[in-house]
């Protein structure tokens, strides 16, 4: 399958801003090193998982990949081309192909536009109708497709109208309108009760059957990539630790951070009771990062090296890479 | 029997009318055990905790019901009789949103400190101080942060900062309200090892309000799934999960995929929840329910015992136990 999208040795800090007089007397400069040197790809049709604790960087790495956030270094490719540096009316046009879909589908939806007026929206900015009968024509077809039916009752509806699994499908609605290739789904059920959690998922991968759509999905939940990633990637701290294809991850981890974020999440099943956790601590700040391997502060299996060097990710099994110090020898 | 809730019923007063946010709440707990209550948001678990510890706010209003703690109807006594004994000394809460339920303009040992005079009225300052230190110890934060604001605390800390005051006044009975959400898997997976090992420790019982049925299944004896105000299924905890048996039950287990099964496709129950200003008449969950027949559109389902100490509220159930064979029907 052909790569669609891919980031090599991405980069994004964020600069910290000083009081006055510290920024006049501070030697350097701080910045948040949000993401720091990643490399990864998503193939056509592909559905990878992009997993991690709270400030790890997984939301700034799939707003990095859309370019709504510049990057500081790396390149970002679409479709085997460098898109890194793309301006203006280039831009626009990309803008078709990728699209983001929003965790909180209480805050991202206009409370004075109509559903109709919203999922419009996208194609009007990109002109990509001739007239209104066109759009109005598009807009009903995709609400059929995410399932608002009848498209009818919900075009001239407000936000506020609708259930939260409902505003999730008019945030799905508007980014498949323009008919991307690539989506961004930052943590698209986690604000979703439990019982409607599952229908959004459902209608995610249909679509990405029915459109070939890639999606980068942002979750901290392991238990739903399971059933829904093809591949995954563990960040922590701004870094991947981890990839590989998802039921090797879960079966068998091999970074002693996948292996606690697994043990970490509850199963249901009372007979399998067993919340065992060794790694202490949270997730330290970005902006001082721990020297050597990132995670040698909270790591149960930490030895001298990982003090001092950071690991690289190499490749130890067939598509398997691990950075870690345990592997690398 | 530590509690008895029987029959709670308690709405909320709004211009548009009263939302039935808890209806005949009935669930039992013992020394030392604990009770998971669980259901989608604005199903009235918290309603009904709230209730327990009589911090309803003032548009809201126990309408009938019951609530024996340690052989006392609490629902009679008066606040001051009710601070004086049940709260904190017989039943405390962790809050939901850890992040928030700490008052950031006091050091987290004044609250705590706080929390132990107000309710014992023979201890000194400097007893309650020494005993805010202790209590540090036993959910594990460093007794040196104790003179912190509540800022300078990760969310992990002042999660465990709410049990330990929680646990101020050695209270018999614990409720955690959502203590999960808010925080990281991995910092959550630390609470909820401390939660299980305290309540063993101290013999707490313990009533876990949350959405999440897995915490539940890791954490709890008994566990009660509540749907859109009232309980559906209340049973040991191996029984709800082995043999559900009301189908807002079996669906909500179905949408829990768990990450050592093998990979299939998450289930859902379609629709929502309804507005509980507006419930449908009968069974409230029959506009979602796939077995819904005419009686539950008409008709509220009681809880009743389906099995031995297995209580379901379903007409399904009611008619196979009173002896009207559904299976002709169906």
């Amino acid at each position: 399958m052909k790569i669609i999208a891919e980031a090599r040795n991405l980069r994004k800090w964020f600069p910290v801003r000083l009081g006055f007089f510290k920024a006049l007397f501070s030697k350097r400069s701080l910045f948040v090193r949000a993401v720091d040197d990643i490399s990864f790809y998503i193939r056509e049709k592909e559905i990878l998982g992009l997993v991690g604790e709270s400030g790890s960087g997984k939301t700034t790495t799939g707003r990095l990949m859309l370019r709504l956030l510049e990057p500081t270094g790396g390149q970002i490719f679409f479709e085997g081309r460098d898109i890194t540096h793309l301006k203006g009316e280039q831009l626009r046009a990309l803008r078709q192909k990728m699209q983001i879909v929003f965790q909180d589908p209480y805050e991202s939806l206009n409370p004075r536009m109509t559903i109709g007026d919203i999922i419009a929206e996208p194609i009007r900015v990109l002109k990509l109708a001739n007239d209104e009968a066109e759009i109005m024509e598009k807009v009903s077809s995709i609400l059929e497709d995410v399932q608002l039916i009848p498209p009818d009752e919900f075009t001239f509806r407000y936000p506020h109208e609708l259930s939260g699994g409902q505003r999730q499908r008019v945030n799905i609605a508007r980014a498949f309108v323009v008919n991307p290739k690539f989506i961004v789904a930052d943590e698209p059920v986690s604000m979703l009760d439990v019982s409607t959690r599952a229908e959004i998922l459902d209608l995610m991968t249909s679509l990405r059957d029915k459109y070939n759509t890639a999606f980068l999905y942002i979750t901290h939940d392991l238990a739903l990539t399971r059933h829904v990633c093809d591949r995954i990637e563990v960040m922590y701290l701004g870094k991947i630790v981890e990839t590989g294809q998802t039921d090797d991850i879960i079966d068998n981890p091999m970074h002693p951070y996948t292996k606690a974020l697994i043990s970490a999440v509850p199963v249901p099943d009372p007979d399998s009771r067993r919340i065992e956790i060794t790694i202490k601590g949270e997730i330290p700040s970005p902006i001082n990062i721990p020297p050597g391997c990132r995670f040698h502060t909270r790591c149960p299996s930490a030895m001298e090296i990982c003090r001092e060097k950071e690991p690289e990710l190499l490749e130890v099994e067939r598509g398997r890479f691990v950075a870690c110090h345990l592997w690398g020898r | 029997m530590l509690l008895q809730v029987q029959d709670l019923t308690t709405y909320y007063k709004t211009t548009r009318g009263y939302v039935k946010a808890a209806e005949d709440i009935y669930f039992e707990v013992e020394k030392g055990e604990s009770l998971g209550l669980a259901g989608e948001s604005g199903c009235g678990k918290t309603t009904v905790a709230l209730s327990i510890l009589k911090i309803l706010p003032t548009n809201a209003k126990i309408v009938k019901g019951k609530i024996i703690f340690d052989g006392i109807d609490i629902l009679s006594l008066k606040e001051d009789e009710f601070r004086e004994k049940i709260r904190w000394k017989g039943v405390s809460i962790v809050f939901q949103g850890a992040m928030n339920a700490l008052n950031p303009v006091y050091k987290v040992k004044d609250q705590i400190v706080e929390s132990i005079l107000l309710h014992e009225k023979n201890t000194s300052k400097k007893e309650a101080e020494e005993r805010a230190a202790k209590l540090f110890e036993l959910v594990g934060i460093e007794p040196s942060r104790i003179d912190n604001y509540p800022h300078e605390f990760s969310g992990g800390m002042r999660q465990r900062a709410m049990i330990a005051m929680s646990l101020a006044c050695n209270p018999k009975l614990v409720i955690a309200d959502e203590p999960g959400t808010a925080l990281d898997v991995i910092v959550a997976a630390q609470v909820f090892k401390l939660m299980k090992e305290l309540q063993q420790k101290l013999n707490l019982a313990m009533i876990l309000i949350t959405h999440d049925l897995s915490i539940i299944a890791e954490l709890c004896n008994k566990c009660a799934i509540m749907y859109a105000g009232y309980i559906v299924e209340y049973a040991d905890v191996r029984r709800i999960f082995k043999n559900p048996i009301h189908p807002y039950t079996q669906g909500l287990i179905d949408a829990f995929p768990s990450i050592k099964a093998k990979r299939r496709k998450i289930s859902s129950i379609p629709g929502s929840p309804p507005n509980l200003l507006n419930p449908p008449l009968g069974c409230r969950f029959h506009p979602r329910c796939k077995y819904a027949m005419e009686i539950c559109r008409i008709e509220k389902p009681r809880l009743i015992e389906a099995e031995p100490q297995h209580f379901v509220s379903c007409h399904f159930v009611s008619r196979k136990y009173s002896g009207d064979s559904y299976e002709n029907n169906s």
